[in-house]
């Protein structure tokens, strides 16, 4: 129910804009992000509104800490990713 | 797509698993993390999570879905309008097939009422302008994530004048059924849990800042987290990390999107549309107070209750359904009796099978449920 799907922004109207979802194009609500909408940004949608909009910078900083926790698991020549499970059928 | 597939790389997901794996290392009991979202829900079973994680670490499932928390009595007036008031009522997809005592939407539907599924409330608003004639009642539910876009179709149409729309409003507020449930609210029967994640598109609009009294009165770690499998991964590792250290602090793990303060337009919007309804009637959890939105007094005669004279009567649920004891992270989807069984989504006895962010749709649908002993299933 409280899905967001990520939305680029194409244009941007009065209280709307036009985003592009997985390649369709749809008009969405903008009021509830004020006036902080541009077109290049990306927003997450939810019933028909921009709800939030989507900080580039904090998302790669998450992906980079998961590069790193990936790069560390390599140098250990890491693998095993968790232990074989009794219920599990051979 | 952007901001979805690279949190979905298999890589990433291995080491996450590792790095559980040595958190929990040599740790005999079970650690439980309850997810609060359906959205998580569904996102653990899709991508197999439960699989992917060390034994110890245990889902628990919470009382996240709107849909499934939606008791029967409230359906039943949802079913009212459409049949007896012959009002046109729009909803989400999600909703129609939630059983009621006379049936379920979908069911009022094919015997000729004219209900109609919405993606957005902004839809409603525009059936009503469309057809004058007619009275529309938007159903609205969800928890503060879907309330202030109700908020802005409400001011619209007053705005616009639109006299034939209303609002059966039943959403509802996502920290008052945790402290039912996990704190000093559930008067000593408190379902056993050791971190909790967070919903993060609620954050969204509370902020991350809005679960720090609840990390406090719980004493348990609290992960904001997003709904990519590598999101939900990640912030069960922080959770278990935290709860074995004793850290009882909220973590914003889905910091591209949400921040500490919350949406301050949405936030202003839900004071001024909204009040807070004294008590609310929770599927399976009972009656659980300051737990629900109903429209503000200035916005009154916009609400379906006002206009209609809708009484919402007190409906038990079928004998045979357990979806209060899933809600409540009692019992695991396919401990029910009648899960799989006499309860599919396609004819379901209870909510939780209904939306596939129900913990039993979830399990129906993607999980391989069964396969850990029900002895290990905390509670």
């Amino acid at each position: 129910m409280c899905l967001g799907v990520p939305a680029l922004v194409e244009q941007v109207g009065d209280g709307v804009a036009t985003v592009d979802v997985t390649g369709a194009r749809r008009e969405v609500c903008t009021l509830l992000l004020g006036d902080g909408v541009a077109p290049g940004d990306w927003v997450l949608v939810h019933v028909g509104f921009a709800m939030a909009l989507i900080d580039e910078d904090e998302a790669h900083r998450t992906l980079d800490l998961l590069a790193q926790a990936v790069g560390a698991l390599d140098r250990e020549g890491g693998g095993a990713t968790r232990p074989e499970r009794s219920d599990r059928p051979a | 797509m952007r901001h979805v597939d690279e949190h979905r790389d298999p890589a990433a997901a291995r080491a996450l698993a590792e790095r559980l794996a040595r958190a929990v290392a040599g740790r005999t009991g079970p650690l439980r993390v309850m997810e609060v979202c359906g959205g998580h829900t569904h996102t653990i079973y899709r991508h197999g999570l439960p699989d992917l994680v060390p034994d110890a670490v245990r889902f628990v499932h919470g009382p996240g879905c709107p849909v499934c928390v939606v008791p029967r009595g409230r359906l039943d007036d949802a079913v009212a309008l459409a049949v007896d008031h012959g009002a046109t009522l729009c909803t989400y997809g999600d909703v129609l097939r939630v059983p009621g005592s006379r049936g379920s939407l979908q069911e009022a539907r094919a015997a000729g009422a004219d209900v109609r599924v919405v993606y957005s409330p902004l839809d409603a608003l525009r059936v009503a302008r469309e057809e004058p004639g007619r009275q529309v009642v938007f159903l609205a539910i969800g928890f503060e994530t879907t309330a202030p876009a109700t908020a802005v179709t409400v001011q619209r149409a007053v705005a616009e004048g639109v006299a034939n729309l209303s609002v059966l409003c039943l959403h509802v507020r996502v920290l008052p059924p945790l402290r039912a449930l996990l704190g000093q609210g559930s008067g000593g029967d408190a379902t056993p849990v050791d971190a909790l994640v967070a919903p993060g598109h609620v954050a969204t609009v509370l902020g991350s800042g809005a679960f720090e009294p609840l990390a406090d009165e719980l004493g348990i770690p609290v992960v904001v987290s997003g709904f990519e499998p590598l999101d939900v991964l990640a912030s069960v590792a922080v959770a278990v990390e935290d709860a074995l250290a004793g850290r009882a602090r909220v973590t914003n793990q889905y910091r591209r999107v949400v921040t500490r303060d919350g949406n301050p337009v949405a936030l202003a919007l839900l004071d001024e549309v909204f009040e807070v309804r004294a008590e609310f009637e929770w599927r399976g959890l009972g009656t659980i107070p300051d737990s629900a939105y109903r429209l503000a007094d200035a916005y009154r005669g916009l609400d379906a209750e006002h206009r209609f004279g809708i009484r919402t009567m007190p409906v038990p649920d079928h004998r045979a359904c357990r979806c209060g004891d899933v809600l409540r992270g009692r019992l695991q989807p396919w401990e029910c009796r009648v899960f799989g069984t006499a309860c599919t989504p396609d004819r379901p006895l209870g909510s939780c099978m209904v939306s596939s962010e129900g913990a039993c749709a979830a399990v129906y649908l993607h999980g391989r449920g069964g396969r850990r002993p029900a002895a290990a299933v905390p509670g």
